[in-house]
């Protein structure tokens, strides 16, 4: 039957009719509709989202690639879901933090509100409980890196999980606390729950001060060292806390997510670095020349054409770092975009699906 | 050896000439946003809206004549009417998927909105010829070198003569039949456009296996469009399959014979220049401005006829900005005209009839041995 539909619709298929009705109809394609819009501190956004037919749930600490239209332009980001995951239905729950010069939190922050449409993905990551949960969990999270531990906590609870769990969650301020509420309701209606608040510019305002050390851990939780531990957060928490799994000799019971928050774009002039062509597995110094130019150096054999910018038959994806366009100027660094190798030159590290 | 120019421009001024086409093409893509996006996106959503409710009608219209073998003069008068009504619709919506969106698209112009499915790489269009045989024929070889004897398979599409530059021979003689029969089936043209028959047939084993497979290529296409078109949606008709495959056949000749005028009036009218290999060698990219320029033609029309034509009416500013969303190319066009006629260069912009009239002539002249050349005539169009 689809495949008829498809035959009867070609060159196009089935799906490029069906969202004509309704933008979030598809056959394959997951997309959802945001149904919930909470503002729990100035500069996040906590948003309810309901999927279509073609997702379908998440573990504890996945993510999805959310991606939203600013200005005609696509963009994606990883956001991890923070419910339950115990919930039926295919509602789920993200909480975005503006960053400075994100691009896509800030847009969310400001401009989401109910009835909007975005794509999405299957949930990802294998960043989640073991389907045999441990005994005793100790979740830490940082800022924004909250939610999939949160997701962790929920799903726990929601299961009568009844072995001790212990959430250490670090932030700047208390006014700069998400779920404050539901957190300490959490934790009296669990025993087994102990939930910690710290708040590391505003010494006295929360459970503990200052950032992870082992005295704080040792302070929190005399047996943390026997926990099976999941940690999300900004890069400093994350590397502070690797360092002391590491010297206590337990990094095997510690496990993280990391997302880069933001996106370096080095310098313009920056022409020195490597590009690493990660299809073939080839890497060269970069002499400053456009990426096909390099590559054609290198010895690859990457399809071109006009060699001017004009015939886009030279496109591939940037995996990673920036480039600028050598006509126009213009800076990319979002992972994942297609470029136009023949005008596109390295600035700085590169790495490009070739 | 530069190309040929109408007029002398001194080497600092065409460098500052092609400064200026770049500075209108980096300030339009600096400006696109949300109202680009918009025109795109409810541009394809009206496009797929007539293509398939066309098509119901036109299953509506094969419904009025009924099953009866012998319908009633009124029933057989208005099922004619509804089946020419959706002919008409669906043609429209093959020359605007076709032209303004998928030629277009494939072009990369839309490829800024990173939407993966109006985008250069993933487009497939409604046509027999596949994309990617599309692209590589259309962008990159004759966008790259348009009007370069012996590198544009575009000129005359290698079966006409349409420059006294090309030899004669006397198979040319034809040319004015065929010419005519190819407007009538030009997606089949297109289809096997980019299959060198030369090499298919006399190549070495290596360029006759490429040939066939591109020709292949063409033929799965053709099978999926033929299917779709000839069989699969009359046969939803039942015993009034005729009906519905009928007004389909139609609305692929609207489609051929409209865009194969267009498409002639792009690169052939009087007044376009062609040009020699050896014209083009070292060419800057100021040059390869001023060939773009003198190698296309304009035509006069409002703004249906923008849409109707996918923009080709615009054909110079598309050769100059071939990758630049085609909806803007009604804005920039004042700009780059006024470039024109500061640095005294022509800019062929002239009435439907006029172009295609000129176009026809030349084929009809050129299909006999010898002519001149217009590109030295240097005949100016007045604007
Ligand atoms: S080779 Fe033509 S756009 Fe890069």
């Amino acid at each position: 039957m689809a495949r008829a539909l498809d035959a009867a619709t070609a060159p196009h298929g089935i799906d490029r009719y069906i969202e004509l009705v309704s933008p979030t109809w598809s056959t394959t394609e997951v997309r959802g509709r945001i149904v919930g819009v909470v503002r729990q501190t100035s500069n996040t956004v906590t948003l309810t989202v309901e999927a279509n037919r073609n997702w379908h749930g998440f573990v504890a600490g996945q993510y999805t690639q959310l991606t939203v239209e600013i200005d005609g332009v696509r963009h994606t980001r990883c956001y991890s879901m923070a419910t339950s995951a115990t919930a039926s239905g295919r509602q789920f729950e993200l909480t975005v933090k503006a960053h400075p010069n994100g691009l896509v939190s800030n847009h969310l922050v400001s401009r989401a509100r109910p009835g909007m449409v975005v794509g999405l993905t299957p949930a990802q990551g294998d960043f989640t409980l073991p389907g045999q949960r441990p005994e005793r969990v100790l979740l830490i999270s940082g800022g924004s890196g909250i939610t999939p531990v949160l997701s962790m906590l929920r799903t726990l609870c929601a299961e009568g999980h009844s072995g001790p769990v212990t959430f250490v969650h670090y932030c700047l301020t208390a006014g700069d606390l998400t779920y404050g509420a539901e957190l300490s309701d959490i934790a009296s209606r669990h025993p087994n729950v102990r939930v910690i608040k710290i708040f590391t510019d505003e010494p006295g305002a929360g459970d503990f001060d200052g950032f992870v050390s082992v005295a704080q851990l040792d302070a929190i939780d005399a047996s943390w060292r026997q926990a099976e531990t999941y940690m999300c957060g900004p890069a400093p928490l994350m590397s502070a806390a690797a360092a002391i799994y590491a010297e206590a000799d337990l990094g095997i019971r510690l496990h993280t997510e990391a997302f880069t928050l933001s996106q370096w774009i080095a310098e313009a002039p920056d022409v020195s670095g490597a590009i690493r062509f990660t299809g073939s597995g080839t890497e060269v110094r970069s002499d400053g020349r456009t990426i096909l130019d390099q590559a054609e150096g290198a010895g690859l054999t990457p399809k071109s054409g006009c060699r001017m910018g004009i015939c886009h038959s030279c496109i591939c994806p940037l995996v990673s770092g920036t480039v600028r366009n050598v006509v126009t100027g213009v800076v990319t660094a979002d992972r994942g975009q297609d470029i136009q190798i023949c005008i596109n030159a390295p600035v700085g590290d590169v790495e490009i699906d070739l | 050896m530069p190309i040929p120019l109408p007029v002398e421009i001194s080497e600092e001024a065409l460098d500052e000439l092609g400064r200026e086409l770049d500075h209108i093409y980096d300030s339009t893509i600096a400006d696109l946003g949300a109202a680009d996006e918009r025109y795109i996106r409810r541009l394809i959503k009206a496009q797929r809206s007539l293509a398939l409710g066309s098509r119901l009608v036109m299953l509506a219209g094969a419904a009025v004549r009924g099953r009866a073998r012998q319908p009633s003069p009124g029933r057989r008068a208005s099922s004619r009417m509804i089946g020419g009504v959706s002919m008409i619709g669906l043609g429209v919506a093959k020359i605007v998927e076709n032209m303004e969106i998928g030629h277009n698209v494939m072009h990369g112009q839309w490829d800024w909105m990173r939407d993966p499915d109006i985008n250069s790489v993933t487009w497939e269009w409604d046509n027999v010829c596949p994309s990617d045989q599309w692209k590589h024929g259309h962008n990159v070889v004759h966008h790259t070198w348009t009007n370069v004897m012996g590198k544009d398979r575009d000129i005359g599409y290698e079966i006409m003569r349409v420059t006294p530059k090309q030899p004669w021979n006397p198979v040319y003689l034809a040319q004015p039949v065929y010419n005519t029969l190819l407007g009538w089936l030009f997606e089949w043209g297109v289809g096997v456009h980019e299959t060198d028959f030369n090499k298919l047939l006399k190549g070495t084993a290596q360029d006759r296996a490429d040939q066939l497979q591109s020709l292949k290529a063409t033929g799965a296409k053709a099978a999926r469009q033929v299917a779709k078109d000839y069989v699969l949606w009359p046969a939803l008709a039942g015993s009034a399959f005729v009906s519905v495959l009928v007004p389909n056949v139609g609305a692929n000749l609207i489609r051929n014979l409209w865009s194969y005028m267009i498409i002639f009036c792009g690169h052939f009218p009087q007044g376009v220049y062609v040009f020699d290999e050896a014209d083009v060698e070292g060419e800057t990219r100021a040059r390869w401005y001023v060939r773009q320029l003198l190698g296309s033609a304009n035509i006069k029309g409002g703004a249906a006829f923008h849409l109707l034509s996918g923009n080709l009416d615009h054909q110079i500013e598309h050769h100059l900005f071939p990758d630049m969303p085609s909806n803007r190319y009604q804005r920039v066009a004042p700009r780059v005209k006024a470039l024109c006629s500061r640095y005294g260069l022509p800019y062929n912009s002239a009435s439907l009839s006029r172009q295609f009239g000129t176009t026809t002539l030349k084929i009809w002249r050129y299909s006999l041995p010898g002519g001149t050349d217009v590109s030295i005539d240097r005949d100016r169009v007045a604007s």
